[in-house]
This record gives C-alpha cells, structure tokens and sequence, in this order.
C-alpha cells in the first residue's frame, strides 16, 4: 500500500494545533480541587490524537512527550493520581515544547531534544513511576495506537468511522462494565452515545494500518484492532455490550464541535480570495464597458451580440456573489464554542447558567472571526464568573434560580454588534470607583455611569474581591478592549444593577456585504445602509419647520432633525429645497433624524471597503464601495453623522 | 588604475533611478521604486471635508484610492485636469496614493555625489520634504523624499496616530 503521507502532514500539524490550544484552554481552565472528568478525558483524548498522528507520521519526538502526558492524564482521569497544580503547570510546559516541536517539524529544523528528555524526566517524577522502558518502546515503533484503549472492542458500532481526522473520542460516556477489570480502565465509547453523534473521526488515522505495536504485549484486549479497521468495525459491532450512557450529555455537547463541516471545505489562503475579490470587481466593470459598447454596435450582429452580453452581465453577477461570500462565515462556528464553556464553568462555579444564542448566521469576515474569538470567550467567562450570582442569591433577589446569558450577532447601521448580555447583578458602581480611585485615578461621584463602565477596561482593573482562577473583571479587560479595537471596532457597557450587564461589541463590517439604498446627491452617489432606513419620501411644505438656521421635519406629532446631505459632505449642484428632494428618515443606535438627498437611484448589495486602507477615517463615512461603472459610492455612516453634525452645528453656533 | 576601478564601483553603486514629472515650470523627481503605475487622470468621488489639495479617492482595480493634487498644496502650476493630466500611482508602506502631477518627462539615473544640498528655502516644498537638487542637461531638478510627504500629517493621508517620522 503506498500512500503518500505527506500530503497529510499539514492537515496533522493545523489539527495537532488546535488539539493543543484546546489542552491549553482546557488546563488553563482546570480546577485541581475539583477535576472536571470531562475536561480530563478531552485533554487526554487531545494528547492521545496528537500522539496518534505523530506515530503514524514518524514525529517520533512528539511520540515520547505525548506518551507521557498520555500516561499521567490516563493515571488522572482514572482517579489513579489527582493533578496538583505543579502538574497542570509541567503539562502547559509540556504544550509550550509540543508547540515548538511541531513547528519544527513543520519547517524542517532541529527539535528541541534537550527539552523534551527534559519533559519527559519531568513527567515521569511526576507520575512517580518507571515508565522509561514503555516509552521507549513505543518511540521505536511507532506507538500503539490503541495502548491505553484496549476497551474499543465493545464500542465500535459507528457508520462515520470515516469522518475526519483526529476526534478520536469526542464523546465518550462512561462506561461501567467488565472493561474496568483490563488495566488500563479506558472509558470506552458507548454504541448509543456515537450513533446520536455522527461526526466522529474513530479510525480514519488507522488507514495507514501503521497502529498494531507492541502494546498489545502489555495489553491483550488491543489485538482485536490488528485486522482492518473496517472489518474490525463490522466483527465487533454486534458484540456491544450493555452500557451505561449518557445519552444526553453528548447530544449536548455535539453542537460545540460541528466537526463534519471540515469534510465538506477546504482552507485556502485568504490573500488568495482578496486578490479574486478585486479581479471580480474588475471583470464587473469590464462587463459594463462592454454593454456599453455593445448599445452602440447596429445591424444583425447585435441583437446576438446583446444577448451575450445579457448572458456575460448574469455569469459575472453571479460569480460576483459567490466570491462575495467567500471570505464571511457565519458566526455560528464562533458562537457553538460556547454552550460547552458556558456548561463547563457554570458547574465549576456552582451556578446555573442556560446560553441563548441569537443571530449566529449573521457574516462576518473570516479574518475577525478568527479575532474575536479570544475577546468574546474572555467576556463570556467574565460573565459568568461575575455576573451571574450563585443561586441562593439569585433566589433571594426573586429572580430565577438559572441565570440567563444571551450571546447575539446583528447587522446594525455599518456595524456587526456582538452582545454579551447577562441577567446577573450588574456592575458595581461604587467597587469600580472606589478602585479607580485607589488606582490613583481622579474620579467624580456623579460621573455618568457610562463613563465608570469604561474605567473596567483600564489595565491593572480588577474589582474581583478574590481574583479566580476563572477570570477577575478587569483581569484582561484592558486586554480584551485592546484587541477589539485592534480590528476597529469598539466595546459597550450597559448596566443595571441588580439586573445585569450587556457587553456590546461594535465590530467594522470591513467587506462585509450590506444592503444599501443608493441616493444621488448632485452628481455624486451615496449608499445609505438599508437597516438604518426607516422610510423615505418627499416632504410638504408643510412638513418642514425652521428652527434658526436649520430645518426640521414634523412628521406624525414628531420633530425629526433634517441634515442636508448636500451640506454635510459638502456636494455642488444638489437640490437645496427639501420639497423638492427626498428625505431619508434615518435610524442610528443614537439619534433618529432624516436626511435630504435629491433622489433615491435604487437598492443593491455594496462591498464596503475600506477608506482607511490607502486614506484615514472621514466622519460620515463608514467606507466606500464600487459601483457597477467603476465609480467609488461612499457609504454613510449614521451614527457619525448624528454626532457629528449636531457638534458642527453647535460650534458654528458659538463662533 | 585602482582609483578608477575604485572610483567606478562606487559611482555604480551609489546610483538610483528617479521619475521626473513637472508641476508648473519646475522639475521634481521621485524615487522611481515608488511608483507604481501611471494613469491617465480620470474622475474622482469627493471626500467631505478634506482639504482642496485632496481630490477625492479613486478604484484603483478594487482598491479605493486617495488622490492628492500637488499642485494645489504647493500652489504651484494651474490645477487643470485634461486628457494630458497625469496622475502617478505610489505604493508607499503599503498604501497606494496617486499624485496629480502636470506631466511626466523620464526616469532618469543619478550617482548620490552628485545629488546637491537643497536650499533652505526658495523651492515650493518645504524642505524637510526635498531630497536634494542635481542637474540633469542644465536642467534643476528637485528630488522630493516622497515617502516622507506621503506619511506627512500635513498632507493629511495617514491618521496622525499611525504617522511615522522619519519613516
């Protein structure tokens, strides 16, 4: 059988990545005095898969560490030996070197040898056993896929064995049978639990039929996986045992690993889908050149000619959507992450915790995706840690007994907002100035409660009276806020006492996608965000009130402030009479008011791009876009222009 | 013999090459590994509240970019657009900006010795933004460091915060 193996190596090196941010997430988190069993066997079955997949490709140095940390997480889980923190600290160690390991072995330098007998040494005083001659043993050939497993046998009933990579035992529920008796106490998969779950990536790394060591000297359950995987599946599958499962817990944990999605993708560079995004918008606009010519062409040929052109401007939309589209995803894949933390820690903490999770199929573009993960995790824990009370007290402030945190995605006015809102107790006012202040920080008593929210994000905050090892508010607010700001956007505080707190985070929609409202303004073209229209229309003179120097809108009992568009980005030629243009009634997160533009051109899906990339930021303006003629169209941002155009006014007020 | 082996390597090395262009009756140029592309004029989308000298921003293949009229910030020529008009394109610290520029003559090669201390005054641009002067056939030309006013907060194309002196 020859395959090429190296093909597999980068797929290994991107799932070994993430198998050890997921052990480091998992031991960053680990409670020594209260061990999470399931955290145990996710961190175990995390080094187990990287051990796998090292064995199969012959990273022999990744083999031996992985073997250990193997064996003393087997030992751990198994209640064998409890982890101290010295050894949930010598295990994040451990990660560090694997982390260097594997990127040498990706880039084809010299692996930290030294380190790594270090490690091991380190490991094994840890585990206080002898356990150099077994991981010899396996470093020589191979290491055994199933050395610490032997109790596979009863379990695999599974018809996804097929899936992919490396979760070898995403779920498995403990299993209380005969298999305890073998030595090693392996939790073994239940038949039931894995036909709930589909996505299951059991054997796939045996294809390479590389797994039958020597462990099954040590191990005579193991032997049964010498035969193919596949067959072995089929022998063994009616032979399942009765188990205890718990059905309901891996239904539940299914949602926060939707692993099957990999199968159908790939990873493509993302500077690859940027360059096609241009070269699109290019073809976009050689397309309309050439209907343009082709209204000029007369005689027979162009009635043909027209229809291929009508053909060609089809295709090149559609080719433009669909690159569109590439680069967003919806945060459905960020948001799944959650549910398993928020249960996680929730019982860590002793509290009750239910996740909502609204508008996960909002688009966002990949690469804030991939950002905001860490800023979004941070605030969740911090909610929970924080902001919703244990029950007793929830209890006697009459509120549920389970806390509520609800995690949202919207499009709103040029900006994805991210919320974090819990029913909990709210921030605490005079904590925060109070901390403020012994921080040195000169703060009034009647500062406005929005301005004390802002103070968490200081660095150096924490107003947590014990600092957990799960999160202190302000541990890394500063942090959060810092990396938020970093992609554009921006964080919120809304907080009530005694009823909770909402997070807000303001995300750019840079390339994202939005539905705009097209409107002249002389001979320049604007796009106002169709969320942000409540109506349009074109005012009476009746409906217009001056009030000084300026005009506003009174429109079913209500004044709505008029900006002149003309005035406010500063256009000639436009029409100056609001009865003769039309009025966009605008809403932003801030203010309502309406807008006179000089006519409505039409409704169509914009790219925004970005004016900081080769400009600065304008007030007014959230980007630009291309229109179908090549011509740049800004794109209006409400909510500066609310602020922006009251403060104008007021100054010209003053002068 | 070595002096001039000598003299040679040095003058070789040393040389780099520069477009010239014309804003009004004077000759700049630029360092030519700047530039990226030189366009024809064409019509621009205005920017609210930016100063006259910045035009607007263009689409350049899919990026939108800011157009600066030199001859408007330093006041010199007449800022008239023609099918002559001649917009060149810089990719400087990986941004793309197009100056707008009366015309461009050639690129042409100078050894650093004889690039000439610029005056402290005289010249349009300020100093801090000229390279130095030479001479090219009897003609003055004004070498500007164009990434320094590129970058400049007095042109305004950068947020203050991401300026970088001496960049």
């Amino acid at each position: 059988m020859t395959i090429d193996i190296d093909q597999f190596h980068g797929v290994f090196f991107e799932e070994s990545e993430e198998h050890l941010d997921d052990m480091e997430q998992l031991l960053m988190s680990f409670d020594v005095d209260a061990p999470d069993a399931e955290d145990l066997n996710s961190i175990f079955r995390a080094a187990h898969s990287i051990k796998g997949g090292s064995g199969i490709f012959g990273f022999d140095e990744l083999t031996r560490l992985t073997h250990v940390m193997e064996n003393l997480l087997d030992k751990a889980r198994n209640r064998e030996l409890s982890l101290t923190i010295d050894s949930v600290n010598l295990l994040l160690e451990s990660i560090d070197v694997l982390k260097e390991t594997l990127s040498a072995y990706r880039e084809g330098s010299p692996t930290p040898t030294v380190t790594i007998d270090q490690r091991i040494s380190q490991l094994e005083n840890s585990i206080g056993i002898a356990l150099t001659e077994s991981s010899s043993n396996d470093s020589e050939d191979g290491f055994g896929f199933f050395d610490d497993e032997p109790t596979v046998a009863p379990v695999v009933e599974t018809t996804s064995c097929d899936d992919d990579g490396f979760g070898f035992f995403d779920d498995e529920p403990v299993l209380q049978n005969t298999q305890e008796e073998t030595e090693s106490k392996a939790q073994p998969l239940s038949s039931t639990a894995q036909e709930d779950i589909d996505g299951f990536g059991f054997f796939e790394p045996l294809n390479f039929n590389e797994p039958e060591s020597k462990d099954k000297e040590d191990k005579p359950v193991a032997p049964s996986a010498k035969d193919s995987p596949q067959e072995y599946h089929k022998a063994e599958a009616p032979i399942t045992p009765s188990v205890t499962t718990r059905p309901l817990q891996s239904r539940k944990e299914h949602p926060a690993k939707p692993k099957t999605k990999d199968a159908v993708s790939i990873r493509v560079d993302t500077t690859k889908i940027d360059a096609m995004v241009n070269l699109v918008g290019e073809l976009v606009i050689t397309q309309s050149m050439l209907s343009m010519i082709g209204q000029e062409v007369e005689g027979a040929i162009a009635e043909r000619l027209q229809l291929a052109i009508d053909e060609l401007q089809r295709n090149t939309r559609e080719i433009q959507e669909s690159v569109m589209s590439m680069r967003m995803l919806p945060l459905t894949s960020t948001f799944n992450r959650f549910p398993r933390l928020v249960r996680d820690l929730a019982a860590k903490l002793d509290k009750k915790v239910d996740l909502v999770i609204n508008g996960g199929s909002t688009e966002i573009d990949k690469s804030l995706i991939e950002k905001i993960v860490d800023p979004l995790t941070h605030l969740v824990r911090n909610s929970i840690d924080h902001g919703i009370e244990i029950p007793e007290q929830r209890i006697a402030a009459g509120k549920p007994e389970t806390g509520t945190i609800i995690l949202s995605a919207e499009q709103k006015g040029g900006n994805i907002i991210i919320g974090i809102i819990d029913d909990g107790a709210g921030l605490n006012r005079e904590r925060i100035l109070a901390k403020a202040r012994s921080n040195g920080l000169e703060v009034a008593d009647d500062l406005p409660d929005e301005q004390v929210w802002q103070l968490i994000f200081q660095a150096g905050f924490s107003t947590a009276e014990a600092v957990t090892d799960v999160s202190g508010r302000g541990v890394g607010m500063d942090v959060v806020r810092r990396n938020i700001e970093s992609i554009g956007g921006r964080i919120e505080i809304e907080s009530t006492k005694g009823e909770g707190s909402g997070f807000f985070i303001h995300l750019p929609l840079t390339l994202a996608i939005v539905d705009g409202m097209c409107v002249s303004v002389g001979n320049q073209i604007f796009v106002i965000p169709l969320l942000n229209i409540i109506e349009s229309f074109q005012p009476t003179a009746s409906q217009i009130k001056t009030l000084g120097n300026d005009s506003v809108l009174h429109i079913r009992d209500q004044y709505w402030p008029l900006v002149p568009l003309y005035d406010y980005m500063d256009v000639e030629n436009a029409q100056r009479s609001p009865t003769e243009g039309i009025v966009v009634l605008l809403e932003s997160s801030k203010k309502r008011y309406g807008v006179l533009v000089d006519a409505l051109v039409g409704q169509q899906q914009v790219v925004i791009k970005s004016l900081e990339q080769h400009y600065r930021k304008v007030a007014g303006i959230a980007g630009a876009t291309i229109m179908g003629d090549g011509k740049v169209a800004l794109i209006i941002d409400t909510d500066s222009i609310a602020t922006t155009y009251t403060s104008r006014q007021l100054e010209e007020l003053l002068s | 013999m070595s002096d001039a082996v000598l003299q040679q390597t040095v003058i070789g090395g040393e040389e780099k090459e520069y477009l010239s262009f014309v804003l009004g009756d004077e000759h700049y140029a630029l360092d030519i590994t700047t530039v990226k592309e030189i366009r024809g004029y064409e019509q621009v989308t205005k920017i609210a509240n930016a100063p006259a000298f910045i035009k607007g921003v263009i689409n350049l293949r899919g990026d939108i970019v800011p157009i600066v009229d030199l001859r408007i910030k330093f006041n010199v020529g007449e800022a008239t657009y023609n099918e002559f008009t001649i917009v060149i394109m810089l990719n400087i610290q990986e941004r793309i900006v197009g100056i707008v520029v009366d015309g461009v003559s050639d690129v042409i090669r100078l050894a650093d010795e004889t690039i000439l201390a610029p005056p402290e005054f005289g010249v349009a641009f300020d100093s801090r933004y000229l390279q130095g002067l030479a001479d090219v056939e009897d003609t003055m030309v004004i070498l500007v460091n164009i990434e320094r006013l590129v970058t400049s907060e007095e042109l305004g194309l950068v947020a203050p915060e991401t300026v970088t002196e001496d960049a």
